[in-house]
């Protein structure tokens, strides 16, 4: 479950004051607003990213408000990908099993996994440099599920994406999904993808969330 | 077509004034050569650069150069990463007045920063160290590195400018400390910068020649550089050996260039 409770931030000028919002476990939350509305702060408060002014952020049963991003185990996907430009494939595969310290056989094991789910095998060798919008999604995808976090948080992670490879990557959450139980926090500001992906719907407008059913779910 | 002709006339000035240098060497050798009574022979032994070599003081200053210009980029390069990391990434009460001291020694003129370094060895705890570093080896490296460092600074803020933040974001999610962060994602995408300041920084020890006329004096065969070995040798109206030398200086700069960019296009995977 990701639980906001009465979350007020600040982001330069910017600032949301007294924000709820609850994805229960094993759902998918998508969080739709305008550019600037704040959705992006509120998910870098989520990972820990941006320290809150007050209120309290539980992830499961534990509350995580006070705790730095390394420990509270959550994936994450943002808009760009970011990529490491010096690593290959399999090593973003394994980069947090590493810091982990997870066995070798293990890590390689879990890397053949991810590659397979998301049809990224043939790729494991190469660079970044090169791959396509869709490829670099799906390279940061298996990133943040490769220690197999209980949540992902996704930051418009289909944005800069044509169209056909959107629906692609669609069906691919859905499977993810489907496969992992993950509980997601998906940014976005495009209807149809939210529509699609949503159990649970936020739209974040003048600063007040409001929850609602997705019509197509 | 205006704009060509300006940028054109200045790359026109560069090549030109290498070709004087070059050419004025050969002239030199082939002059040498008619008088010689092997010709061929005298092409390859008598020519200003063997000559140059020749001398013990010319090969000490070389290998002072060398030396010197390799520490102050070393050092230059290992203050660089952090200040520039520290301007590029983090914002804190007088960031912009750390930005302009960090300019000073770019825009002061080297004789004031030589002079100011020697005053500043008057003082404590300076002055205790003074007999054993002003006038001596370690001056011209501290000369060096005083000027040097500010363009390794300049190089490392714009390669962290470039460099994501979100890389770094997304190793903190994974389980990284910030200290991890940096090793392993952080240094390695500015390994690229990282190379060009440390070039950049050989690039002008070499050519420093104000602060260390003032700071480290120009004894030769204890604080003589290649830069100091041109001024020496002009000032006792050797021209040849003046030109030589000057000439070895382009060619290190040269080899520096050239392997920065094989280097780098490698390192891009092209």
């Amino acid at each position: 479950m990701i639980d906001l409770d009465n979350i007020s931030v600040q982001a330069g000028q910017f600032r949301l004051d007294a924000v709820s919002l609850t994805v229960p476990t094993g759902r998918y939350g998508v969080l739709m607003g305008k550019t600037g509305s704040g959705k992006t702060t509120l998910l870098e408060s989520v990972l820990g990213l941006r320290s809150i002014i007050s209120g309290r952020i539980r992830l499961g049963d534990e509350d995580v408000t006070a705790l730095n991003p390394a420990v509270r185990g959550i994936g994450y996907v943002p808009q760009d990908g970011a990529l490491f430009s010096r690593m290959n494939v399999r090593d973003h595969l394994s980069f947090a099993l590493d810091i982990r310290r997870v066995d070798r056989k293990t890590a390689e094991a879990r890397v053949a996994e991810l590659a397979d789910m998301l049809h990224i095998t043939p790729l494991l060798d190469r660079t970044p440099l090169g791959l396509s919008g869709g490829e670099r999604q799906r390279v940061a995808l298996g990133r943040a599920l490769s220690f197999r976090p209980q949540i992902l948080c996704l930051d418009e992670p289909l944005s800069a994406l044509d169209t056909d490879t959107r629906l692609q990557m669609c069906e691919l959450l859905e499977d993810v999904r489907r496969r992992t139980g993950v509980t997601t926090l998906h940014v976005t500001h495009n209807l149809d993808e939210a529509e699609r992906l949503a159990d649970c719907l936020f739209r974040i407008t003048d600063g007040k969330i409001e929850t609602s059913k997705p019509s197509a779910h | 077509m205006c704009l060509s002709v300006i940028g054109g006339t200045y790359v026109l000035l560069i090549v030109a004034m290498l070709l004087a240098d070059a050419t004025y060497m050969a002239d030199q050798t082939f002059t040498a050569a008619a008088r010689a009574e092997h010709p061929l022979r005298a092409v390859l032994t008598q020519n200003p650069i063997t000559v140059a070599l020749a001398d013990a003081k010319i090969r000490h200053s070389i290998w002072l150069s060398l030396i010197s210009c390799t520490l102050a980029a070393v050092i230059s390069l290992v203050v660089a990463v952090p200040l520039g990391y520290l301007l590029a990434r983090h914002e804190f009460r007088g960031k912009r007045l750390l930005d302009a001291v960090l300019d000073i020694p770019i825009v002061l003129p080297p004789l004031v920063v030589g002079l100011s370094l020697l005053i500043l060895f008057q003082f404590p705890p300076f002055s205790w160290s003074a007999r054993s570093i002003v006038y001596q080896v370690p001056a011209v490296v501290i000369a060096q590195f005083s000027v040097a460092c500010a363009f390794a600074v300049r190089t490392m803020k714009s390669t962290f400018d470039h460099i994501n933040p979100r890389c770094e974001h997304v190793a903190v999610t994974l389980g990284c400390s910030r200290a991890q962060a940096f090793g392993m994602v952080v240094l390695p995408e500015a390994s690229r910068g990282m190379m060009t300041a440390l070039t950049l920084a050989w690039a002008r020890a070499l050519g420093e020649f104000g602060p260390l006329l003032i700071f480290a004096g120009t004894t030769r065969m204890k604080t003589e550089v290649l830069s100091t070995s041109v001024f020496l040798e002009m000032n006792v109206g050797n021209i040849e050996a003046a030109v030589a030398v000057s000439l070895i200086m382009v060619a290190a700069a040269i080899a520096v260039l050239v392997i920065t960019r094989v280097w780098g296009v490698r390192d891009a995977g092209l």
